[in-house]
């Protein structure tokens, strides 16, 4: 019990003090989660909307794969980005390996098949003469696949939740491409992985706190824009 | 649909804050892989950003066992190496995986375990004599099994005490992590293990088990640098790891080495040691 009262007033002092880098490594983790996110939403919801409207031979198989890539673990997405990344890999003369864009690129390859899988069941859970009115109102490719996308958005949040909860809890892909460097690639998990193979229980718990709150209010953000939507 | 295209630009500005950050530094770059003792007794941060100030380099600093380091070399990974395996470093330079391999400093490894002793060592100099008597009374050990350079001391002292290294069932178990996660293992579970004085000094009281066997000179825990060998992968940055390794010899930096953790545990975790040759 000491140890959490420990923690909480060391994540206390650490926010008011900004020591050890506090402030710069939870600005990093935003900008890294988000970006990882972003990209793997990129990625994923155009995947996931062609995966659940197109009719092509395969499609169930490509669903099946997103689905089962939902669990890939994140050491296993870090190693395999890491064998590309490394200098002795096929990628390795981009110089990448321990830089915030290697953690973005693992973190992307966690994070996309959740947001295909969702996007998919969403898209596919819609009603089917959903697909024939839009279609009869005149509705141009474009237009067909803006209304559909509309009418799923409130998984798709889910989609967006989803992606962004796996990869800002991740540590082992963080950990090996990007190498827990200082001012560089340390974020929230591997800093707090750091503290606890120092044996600094009370800082770890600390800065377990703070990537809690951190996730509070992005789902506290998320879900305002997810009642907003539900509205209109 | 509004605050959702608003939502997704506020990582777009999180990106804009990465690019530099990617791009930073301004001589060389240097990838030095080190061990986790080095790394958690907070000396390697302490010289590396001396080092950074006075060279313009740029050091990034992989923390592994001295195991995966060596291998990280062979396949032209990082720069330069500050590990402590001795036999495995030979072989690495025999191999022509590295050149210039020279000494820095050492500490020393020591064996805690729990209070009460189950297997009476408390106090004995002799290493392999220790380990034997822990095998013989069946008491629980706690070993890395993670190929570092502790580790590597580890199976030297079995093979000293004419022991096998036991396999991992029973009183004998294997973490596979770091030195201070497996000092934490052996104090909550109540169990012996090898450890590098420096981590033992640093980890909190909670995981500081009793000392009870120091002083072998088979405990004796040498670091060397050793600079990755750019004959086979012309990648590696042998001008700025020659720079990192003159700097590690320096006298003001082996003064540094001998003055670390000296305010706050009371002791240096290291002592210098440097030679050009080894």
């Amino acid at each position: 019990m000491d140890l959490i009262v420990d923690a909480v007033a060391e994540a206390w002092r650490l926010l008011r003090t900004g020591d050890n880098d506090i402030y710069g490594i939870t600005l990093r983790t935003a900008a890294i989660t988000g970006t990882s996110t972003l990209v793997a939403l990129l990625i994923g919801l155009p995947l996931g909307l062609g995966l659940a409207l197109a009719r092509v031979p395969g499609q169930r198989s490509f669903i099946a794969l997103a689905n089962a890539g939902t669990g890939t673990p994140p050491v296993v997405a870090g190693l395999l980005v890491s064998i590309m990344l490394w200098r002795s890999g096929p990628l390795g003369g981009l110089g990448l390996i321990y830089t915030p864009a290697a953690i973005v690129i693992a973190q992307a390859l966690i994070a996309a098949p959740l947001i295909v899988a969702i996007t998919a069941a969403a898209v596919m859970a819609l009603p089917p003469a959903l697909h024939l009115q839009i279609r009869a109102m005149g509705a141009n490719q474009r237009q067909y696949l803006w209304l559909i996308a509309r009418e799923a958005r409130l998984p798709l949040l889910v989609a967006i939740m989803a992606g962004f909860g796996a990869v800002v809890s991740e540590v082992g892909a963080s950990m090996m491409v990007g190498g827990n460097l200082a001012g560089e690639t340390r974020v929230l998990t591997t800093a707090a992985v750091l503290e606890v193979s120092k044996g600094q229980f009370g800082s770890a718990l600390a800065l377990g706190f703070i990537l809690l709150a951190f996730i509070l209010v992005i789902a506290a953000a998320l879900t305002i824009v997810q009642q907003r939507a539900r509205r209109r | 649909m509004r605050g959702f295209r608003r939502f997704i630009t506020v990582p777009m500005l999180g990106l804009a804050l990465l690019v530099p950050a990617a791009c930073g530094g301004g001589g060389g770059e240097l990838i030095l892989a080190t061990t986790t003792s080095t790394e958690n007794s907070g000396l390697l941060d302490a010289l590396v950003s001396l080092y950074e100030e006075e060279s313009g380099d740029h050091v990034k600093i992989i923390a592994v066992g001295s195991g995966a380091a060596m291998s990280m070399g062979e396949r032209g990974d990082v720069d330069v190496l500050l590990v402590h395996a001795p036999a495995a470093e030979r072989a690495f330079i025999d191999a022509g995986y590295g050149v210039e391999r020279a000494r820095v400093m050492f500490n020393d490894f020591v064996i805690v375990g729990p209070a009460d002793d189950p297997a009476g060592i408390t106090g004995s100099a002799d290493a392999a004599e220790a380990i034997e008597a822990i095998a013989a009374a069946g008491a629980r050990f706690v070993s890395r099994g993670d190929d570092s350079g502790t580790h590597a001391k580890e199976k030297t002292l079995w093979g000293a005490a004419g022991l096998e290294v036991p396999s991992a069932d029973g009183w004998y178990t294997e973490s596979g992590q770091g030195m201070a996660a497996t000092l934490t293992i052996a104090a909550e579970t109540g169990a012996y293990t090898l450890t590098d004085r420096a981590t033992w000094l640093s980890v909190s009281d909670s995981a500081r088990l009793p000392l009870l066997v120091e002083g072998d000179e088979r405990l004796f825990n040498v670091y060397h640098v050793i600079v990755v060998s750019s004959e086979r992968h012309d990648s590696v940055n042998t001008a700025a790891a020659g720079r990192f390794r003159a700097f590690l010899l320096e006298p003001t930096t082996q003064q540094l080495i001998g003055e670390f953790g000296r305010d706050q545990y009371g002791e240096p975790l290291f002592t210098p040691y440097a030679s050009e040759s080894n």
